[in-house]
């Protein structure tokens, strides 16, 4: 959407495609007020962040197709998508743009042990879609896997919407999260089993009881320290992967990174990919955070903008200029160092690639 | 245990960084401390002091640091702060009891006058405490912030409203 609002704002015909009921992504889900600076709107709630976007997109007249899923990009820039033409209705349509911005966001890792295939057993978003948008309870008693921001934040929304936080369970020795966010809970009298993982869950029609167990540092159990939890809900939040099948299927180069999550395309400091006209941003080009989405589309935008002619050369300069100053404040401090490298990584990736692509062509 | 293992920070600790007011600041009047020593991307707290007592600097990530000597006790950093670690702690109205403002983002029925079990740091009862004030105001964005009164020897430990584990 911040790309699309870019990109619109100086004149250029957008189209946005969602497979959701609503476009804005995680932020819809994010209830919680945001961290980074307060330049940034952090101390904002994530869902507020997210209605803003909306508007200015329907205040630019972007167009903003909702359920509907980009199932393959093809040669010469062609997107197929399955549009929601009605109740229950829907219908293959080509779309022929002049540029592409992937922003497809992430997908969450999964936690395989005995017994997770169990209903109950979910991914720590889903339980967070099911309180925050659907207003579901997925359970009372439930099991957190994963002390990163994402377990630690969405066991809090589970406490508000009224579930019990049997535990949180972080295989390392050390809270991965942020030490506040951890404290919330804490002083709730949360336990944070730190040095633990989960064995298996029991149940017959649903998840009944978690067995967890403290491990070595080689992540190897130790026997005997088993214990046995009852829970009906067990949230995993084990980290998340750049969603990148759409890049991938384009053509697009990849490169593996972990502190961005895994596989993701590469890009130039436009944050155009190796395929020519197709964009890349947010989350599907190395997790991390709303605020670097953010920032990272008005790059796309501004970019998409310039090359088409919407915007001069010295106004997208400067204008990307900013973003990347943004950019650099937001990947300071104890957490962003790795961020920061892999996402020079990143550049130098695609400058290598593009050189390479030259020399042989 | 540590902080980075348990969550759970502690006072002597906030003391030994030089985080914490002194007793003779406390005694003065209410005065805000950040519970925040990671160094994170944040600044909010920094921008809601109508006094500037709260400084972080140009560098995001640096940790808080207040200023004791400007700081009123307003507590317009509380529902500010994005980690909900800041409090306003009060040593300066009796030599018995003192209280302590904190923010509070769940259901509730309690009121003003109730008395409720008070909470530490790790969610332990340490006592009892009597419910002086509940804000909320528009700006505060559904965050509440509750003051509790409590013996003044618990003002350094108490945090939250203590809650019984539903299962
Ligand atoms: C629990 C949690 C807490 C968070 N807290 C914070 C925080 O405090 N501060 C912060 O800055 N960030 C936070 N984040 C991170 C932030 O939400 C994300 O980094 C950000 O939303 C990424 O934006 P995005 O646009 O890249 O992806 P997303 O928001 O994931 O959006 C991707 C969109 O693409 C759609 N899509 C995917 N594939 C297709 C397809 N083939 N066709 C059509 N549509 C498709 C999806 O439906 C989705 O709407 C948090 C995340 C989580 C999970
Ligand atoms: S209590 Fe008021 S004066 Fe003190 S730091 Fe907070 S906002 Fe500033
Ligand atoms: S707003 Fe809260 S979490 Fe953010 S820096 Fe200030 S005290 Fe720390």
């Amino acid at each position: 959407m911040s790309a699309a609002i870019e990109a619109a704002s100086a004149g250029v015909k957008v189209l946005v495609i969602d497979a959701n009921e609503k476009a804005g992504g995680q932020l819809f889900k994010q209830i919680h007020k945001f961290f980074g600076s307060s330049m940034h709107r952090a101390g904002v709630r994530g869902i507020d962040i997210g209605r803003e976007l909306l508007e200015k997109c329907e205040e630019l007249g972007v167009e903003i197709w909702l359920d509907s899923l980009a199932i393959g990009i093809y040669d010469n820039l062609r997107v197929a998508v399955d549009r929601k033409t009605g109740f229950n209705e829907h219908k293959m349509i080509l779309v022929e743009p002049k540029k592409i911005v992937i922003a497809t966001g992430a997908s969450e890792n999964a936690v395989r042990f005995p017994g997770w295939t169990l209903p109950g057993v979910m991914g720590a978003g889903a339980a967070q879609t099911m309180i925050n948008f659907h207003r579901v309870l997925p359970g009372k008693k439930v099991l957190t896997i994963g002390s990163g921001n994402v377990g630690l934040i969405v066991s809090y929304q589970l406490m508000q919407a009224g579930a019990e936080i049997e535990g949180i369970v972080e295989a390392l020795p050390k809270i991965n999260g942020y030490a506040v966010h951890a404290s919330k809970l804490t002083r709730e009298g949360i336990p944070i089993y730190t040095g633990y993982t989960v064995l298996e869950a029991h149940g017959k029609e649903r998840v009944s009881e978690a067995v967890i167990a403290k491990v070595n540092p080689d992540w190897s159990t130790i026997p005997g320290t088993e214990k046995t939890i009852e829970v009906d809900t067990i949230a995993i939040a084990a980290g998340l992967k750049p969603l990148t099948g759409l890049a991938h299927m384009a053509g697009c180069q990849l490169t593996f990174d972990r502190f961005l999550g895994g596989w993701a395309p590469i890009h130039n400091e436009h944050m155009e990919t190796t395929v020519p006209g197709i964009y890349i941003a947010g989350d599907s080009t190395g997790v991390e955070e709303a605020n670097t989405a953010i920032e990272e589309g008005k790059l796309a935008g501004t970019a998409i903008a310039a090359s088409l002619g919407y915007l001069d050369e010295k106004e997208a300069d400067a204008l990307q200029e900013a973003a990347w100053e943004r950019l650099k404040g937001l990947r300071e401090g104890a957490h962003g160092a790795e961020r920061t490298q892999a996402k020079e990584h990143q550049l130098h990736a695609y400058a290598e690639y593009m050189e390479r692509r030259g020399e042989v062509g | 245990m540590s902080l980075s293992a348990s969550g759970v920070l502690t006072t002597e600790y906030l003391k030994e960084i030089g985080k914490y007011p002194s007793e003779e600041r406390m005694k003065q009047g209410p005065v805000a401390v950040c519970e925040c020593v990671e160094k994170i991307p944040c600044n909010p707290c920094e921008s809601s002091c109508p006094f500037h007592a709260i400084t972080i600097g140009e560098n995001i990530s640096e940790l808080p640091c207040v200023t004791w000597g400007k700081c009123t006790g307003c507590g317009s950093c509380i529902p500010a702060c994005s980690g909900l670690a800041v409090f306003v702690l009060n040593k300066s109205y009796s030599d018995e009891v003192g209280s302590v403002a904190f923010p509070y983002e769940y259901n509730y029925t309690f009121q003003v006058g109730d008395v409720v079990g008070a909470a530490d740091r790790s969610g332990k009862r340490v006592c009892d405490g009597v419910i002086k004030r509940i804000v909320n105001t528009k700006k505060a964005d559904r965050t509440t912030v509750v003051t509790l009164e409590v013996p003044i020897a618990f003002v350094d430990e108490v945090r939250s409203i203590y809650r019984e584990r539903r299962s």
